[in-house]
């Protein structure tokens, strides 16, 4: 069975200054275990899609299911990570706290066990009762990566983990988000506007078209479990993959950041 | 540091004073003043005084806090009951509290209760809208990540609005000690019948230009004032460090 299956979903705002149409006819699957990545030009909606999968929003067309199961509200086996960690982690409550949040229906025991757990598996091992504003931001965003994990989702969705770190931090936390699904066996769906990131990322990538956005190609990334920030990124088959997933982005009418 | 303003708030006091800038024996210098706070401490009518002026406080802000706090929630994130109740409270908070003691006098008497009414009428003002606006300032995306992980609207109310609005009503809080403090003493002072710095004060005054007593009551109550908001503002940094900017580190 697919772990998500999305079926032509379409979302229109409506607003006072009229409609606008933020996606439309989406359609793709994703596989148990996969990493997929969703590549788009900015404001074509991405940010929309991720809102409709994890129920924040209910979509005006189409559908979307979990594992079989319609979403129909926020479904309960679902973690995201959002791009902007230092408002997404709560500043009153200390790192191991804020891991914790998610996890209510747990007893008192497990929870400290997964948090010390989630937060160890993230390379935060003693950072537990420091603040998230005390942390460094490549840190808050570990943090919240551990959150998310901790609450063992059956899908991780990702809405540009990484653009607000700098460079070097955003390889390392990449590198950290290979392992630590590979180690959990996460299915994660990670939406970036990064062209190297979603080739260097995933398993396949999603193209999608400027606003409204539809997929305009569904690519499989053919450069194994194993990657490597050096050796992978110089490789024949990133070089050949990053150039027409560029090249798919640039036909689409739209300005590419 | 932060008593060098009071230090010349006294010294510009004690000179005016003895320069006859002001009639000497109105304005009674510091220098005899501050004596008289010391040995005024040590007495028991004196102390009694003190006491019911400030339980009258706390107990008039405990009230405060109690009807402002949840109906400020209520304000705050019900917008229908918001623009049907906004009007009557911008009507009702520029009245002072002071100009409602003649008909507080009237329908409610003049004891201890009185006092506390009026306190509790002025303190309700800055709790209230500090908790109301607290709630507009609400990071959406903390109340988007508490959804996301599947945390309902009361759930989002008790682990997300509250502990991000309680610094805000904190402060309100702080605000509202000094004016709850300033209104009991005005009742006292305006109304008498009820033990208070206030009612000594007006006593003092009346019964034979005792300055020293006057002043050094009026000192008392500033220094009660000021004790109370450095204690406040201590237990903010201690409980809200996260809020400050920086959050609190140097």
């Amino acid at each position: 069975m697919k772990m998500l299956e999305v079926r032509g979903l379409g979302h229109t705002y409506r607003g006072k200054d009229g409609t606008h149409t933020a996606i439309d006819g989406l359609e793709f699957t994703v596989d148990p275990g996969e990493l997929v990545c969703v590549v788009g030009p900015s404001g074509c909606g991405k940010s929309t899609l991720l809102r409709t999968i994890s129920g924040l929003i209910k979509p005006t067309r189409g559908s979307v299911s979990l594992h079989g199961n319609p979403v129909d509200g926020v479904p309960s086996d679902l973690s995201v990570v959002f791009q902007d960690y230092s408002r997404s982690l709560f500043p009153w409550l200390s790192v191991t706290k804020n891991v914790e949040f998610p996890l209510r229906k747990l007893t008192r025991r497990n929870r400290t066990t997964r948090a010390a757990e989630a937060l160890a598996a993230v390379g935060l091992d003693g950072a537990g009762r420091k603040y998230p504003w005390q942390l460094s931001g490549g840190m808050q965003q570990r943090v919240a990566i551990a959150r998310a994990l901790a609450y063992r989702p059956s899908l991780l969705l990702m809405d540009e983990p990484f653009a607000s770190v700098d460079a070097q931090t955003r390889f390392e936390l990449e590198d950290l988000l290979l392992r630590v699904r590979r180690e959990q066996d996460t299915t994660v769906l990670l939406v970036t506007h990064d062209i190297d990131e979603s080739v260097y990322l995933g398993d396949r990538v999603l193209v999608l078209s400027k606003s409204p956005a539809t997929v305009v190609a569904d690519l499989d990334v053919p450069l194994g479990q194993h990657r490597d920030q050096i050796t992978t990124r110089s490789s024949d088959a990133f070089v050949d993959l990053r150039a027409r997933v560029a090249g798919l982005l640039t036909s689409a009418p739209a300005r590419v950041r | 540091m932060s008593l060098i303003g009071l230090a010349c708030f006294f010294a510009v006091w004690e000179v005016a004073s003895r320069t006859d800038l002001v009639p000497g024996y109105y304005l009674r210098p510091p220098s005899a003043v501050l004596p008289r706070v010391v040995t005024l401490l040590g007495e028991t009518g004196f102390q009694r005084a003190l006491v019911a002026t400030v339980l009258a406080t706390l107990i008039a802000l405990g009230i405060a806090i109690a009807v402002a706090v949840p109906a400020g929630l209520v304000l705050g994130s019900v917008p229908p009951v918001r623009h049907a109740v906004m009007t009557l409270v911008e009507f009702l908070r520029p009245i002072p509290s002071v100009a409602l003691i003649p008909l507080a006098v009237v329908t409610i008497g003049t004891g201890p209760d009185t006092k506390i009414v009026l306190a509790v009428f002025g303190a309700l003002w800055p709790i209230l809208f500090n908790t109301m606006y607290a709630l507009d300032e609400i990071d959406p995306l903390h109340t988007e990540t508490a959804r996301a992980f599947g945390t309902g609207g009361f759930g989002v109310l008790r682990r997300v609005a509250l502990p991000s609005a309680a610094p805000f009503v904190f402060t309100g809080v702080r605000l509202s000690f000094a004016i709850a403090l300033a209104v009991v003493v005005s009742t006292e002072l305006f109304s008498g019948g009820t033990v208070g710095i206030g009612q000594f004060v007006l006593e003092a005054s009346a019964g034979g230009l005792n300055m020293d007593d006057v002043l050094a009551g009026t000192v008392i109550a500033g220094l009660v004032g000021l004790g109370a908001n450095f204690g406040l503002e201590w237990l903010h940094r201690r409980l809200f460090a996260w809020s400050l900017p920086r959050g609190g580190e140097r």
